[in-house]
């Protein structure tokens, strides 16, 4: 792996503070709220931020920050599966692409272009559409779209590696293809793939709630999404309600992007402007 | 062969392949898409007379060969909830898709030209930071958050345009506001980089060296070709347009393919998805095709 450079920007700092702060909300959800997100309290109905109710209640009397918390856990726990899998499906497509060439490369190649030519969130509105809303769908539907960037970006890093002089030393010496590309390739390879990573991670929250917020995500769970959703009915009376979920969203989605930013630029010092 | 007919020879495996995922879209349906469209309590007879009907008692590579047989006859099958053919439903809401996404990328392109190419001459100035730090803060904002915050301003305190609906010119501002907004804050950063390129090329400095005022400098010279490589991202942006008109026309109840897809997919009107999805997705087609062809017509060195 390159040798990160140079200091990390305060914008950075600032976007791995964020994201903590909301790996800690998430994970002391239960803690730090009454524990009961869906708890409905009809006399608070739509209630704006009070003393007991930071962000306000819901048109169920429902706490929002508690949902927004536990919002935080869907968001994350979905942002993490989703990159996990797409990261995984597509280093390992690209780098077959890449080392063996010939037809898989073409095959892979080819289904990778038809995924390109499609725009992604409308292949997981349509895939979660169609199979139901639930957790494990909507990892399902938006993996679907995700792993391509990988497997070019892959492939694209074995075809320049795999001719360098330590990768033919190994071969030389009687390495298998397993062993050269797992230990030789790719940790040189990595690089660009964790920088696209935290950048996916931001597109995932973003995607994960249009869904959520379309009625397509996890139902009887908090979302923010979803809360957004409830929300924009009631944007006369209690704006509130869509405030605050749509705030953690792009709060989460600019962390990772600005602590993309920062890995870019730290692990590729040549894209630096 | 030409480039331009290599490139249309290469689309019919990718629009093949679009058509295929979108045909098995709704085979993917758990359990019987049948007893799904007509509910628990339909009786065995409808049942098997659907089924019939849409053909989905056939070998499934008869039904795909059927699927492509009505593509080519302009047939996407019949909606069930509108009574009426799949193309002519999704004609009818196609207009004022096509509006909203023009009406957006004027936004964004009339937003980020300026800014971009003043914060590549305003370079790591207060200009340049704030243009940056903004395109951030945009493509970090939901737009389905962005468009309520919106109503909230300026329909509800303001009482300046209208909430939602299709009525009029003002109907349309913030829904192109709400859309416009994230590829404005992408665009930004592309003429940024495109015009810094540019800035440090040799004949900038010639045209500088013989007394060319700098304001001719940046309109004749630099924008010229600065602004190549941002015509083609703002092509290939025209597919996130699209997939971001579906969430902003739901939000804003504007009358278009996306809120008929939201419609179609709660109504568990398959062949409306169905369609709805495929001419999204053909539209995006397209578009890059364009795109490329475009470039390669204006920039003769990707010919090939």
């Amino acid at each position: 792996m390159t040798r990160p450079t140079g200091r990390f920007p305060v914008t950075a700092v600032i976007g791995a503070a964020i994201l903590a702060l909301m790996l800690a909300l998430a994970l002391l959800a239960p803690v730090i709220t009454t524990g009961k997100p869906l708890q409905t309290d009809l006399e608070g109905a739509l209630r704006g931020p009070t003393a007991g109710h930071p962000f306000g209640q819901d048109r169920l009397g429902r706490d929002i920050f508690a949902q927004v918390a536990y919002g935080t856990r869907a968001s994350l726990l979905i942002a993490i599966s989703v990159v996990t899998l797409t990261v995984i499906a597509g280093v390992a497509a690209g780098a077959a692409a890449g080392y063996l060439g010939g037809a898989v490369d073409v095959v892979v190649m080819r289904v990778v272009d038809i995924f390109l030519a499609f725009p992604g969130i409308l292949l997981a509105i349509a895939l979660a559409g169609v199979l139901g809303p639930n957790l494990g769908n909507l990892v399902i539907a938006l993996s679907m779209m995700g792993w391509v960037g990988y497997a070019r970006l892959m492939r694209a890093q074995l075809l320049s590696l795999r001719e360098r002089e330590y990768v033919t030393a190994a071969r030389a010496v009687g390495a298998g293809p397993w062993r050269i590309v797992g230990r030789h390739i790719l940790p040189n390879a990595l690089s660009p793939v964790i920088v696209q990573a935290t950048f996916s991670a931001a597109g995932v929250i973003i995607a994960e709630s249009s869904l959520s917020f379309l009625g397509l995500g996890p139902q009887n769970v908090p979302t923010w999404g979803g809360l957004l959703a409830q929300g924009a009915a009631y944007l006369l009376y209690a704006p509130h309600i869509a405030f605050f979920p749509g705030l953690f969203i792009m709060l989460t989605v600019l962390a990772f992007n600005l602590v993309g930013d920062a890995l870019r630029d730290s692990l590729d010092p040549k894209s630096r402007q | 062969m030409t480039g331009l007919g290599r490139r249309l020879l290469l689309l019919i495996p990718t629009v093949l392949g679009v058509l295929t995922l979108v045909f098995f879209l709704v085979h993917l349906i758990p359990g019987d898409p049948v007893e799904l469209m007509l509910g628990e309590t339909a009786s065995r007879a409808d049942l098997g007379q659907l089924r019939a009907d849409l053909g989905l008692d056939r070998p499934l590579s008869e039904q795909y060969a059927r699927f492509l047989g009505g593509l080519v006859r302009g047939d996407l099958g019949r909606s069930f909830y509108y009574r009426k053919p799949v193309l002519a439903v999704i004609g009818g809401a196609l207009p004022a898709t096509a509006l909203l996404a023009a009406a957006a990328m004027a936004v964004a392109v009339l937003v980020a030209l300026p800014l971009g190419i003043l914060a590549a001459i305003r370079r790591d100035r207060l200009p340049d930071r704030l243009a940056l730090f903004g395109s951030l803060v945009g493509v970090s904002m939901p737009n389905f958050w962005l468009g309520p915050m919106l109503i909230i301003l300026f329909s509800f305190r303001l009482g300046w345009l209208p909430v939602s609906g299709r009525e009029g010119a003002a109907s349309l501002v913030l829904p192109a506001l709400t859309l416009g907004t994230a590829l404005s804050a992408i665009l930004v950063r592309m003429t940024r980089a495109s015009m810094l390129d540019v800035l440090g090329e040799d004949y900038l400095r010639t045209a500088r060296a013989k007394g060319v005022r700098p304001v001719t400098v940046i309109a004749r010279h630099a924008l010229r070709n600065a602004l190549l490589p941002v015509v083609t991202i703002i092509g290939l942006q025209f597919g996130a347009l699209l997939s971001g008109a579906v969430i902003t026309e739901n939000v804003f109840a504007w009358p278009g393919v996306g809120t008929l897809l939201i419609q179609a997919i709660t109504a568990r009107d398959y062949p409306l998805v169905q369609g709805c999805v495929l001419v999204i997705a053909l539209c995006y087609v397209v578009v890059n095709f364009l795109t490329d062809s475009l470039y390669a017509l204006i920039d003769p060195r990707v010919r090939t």
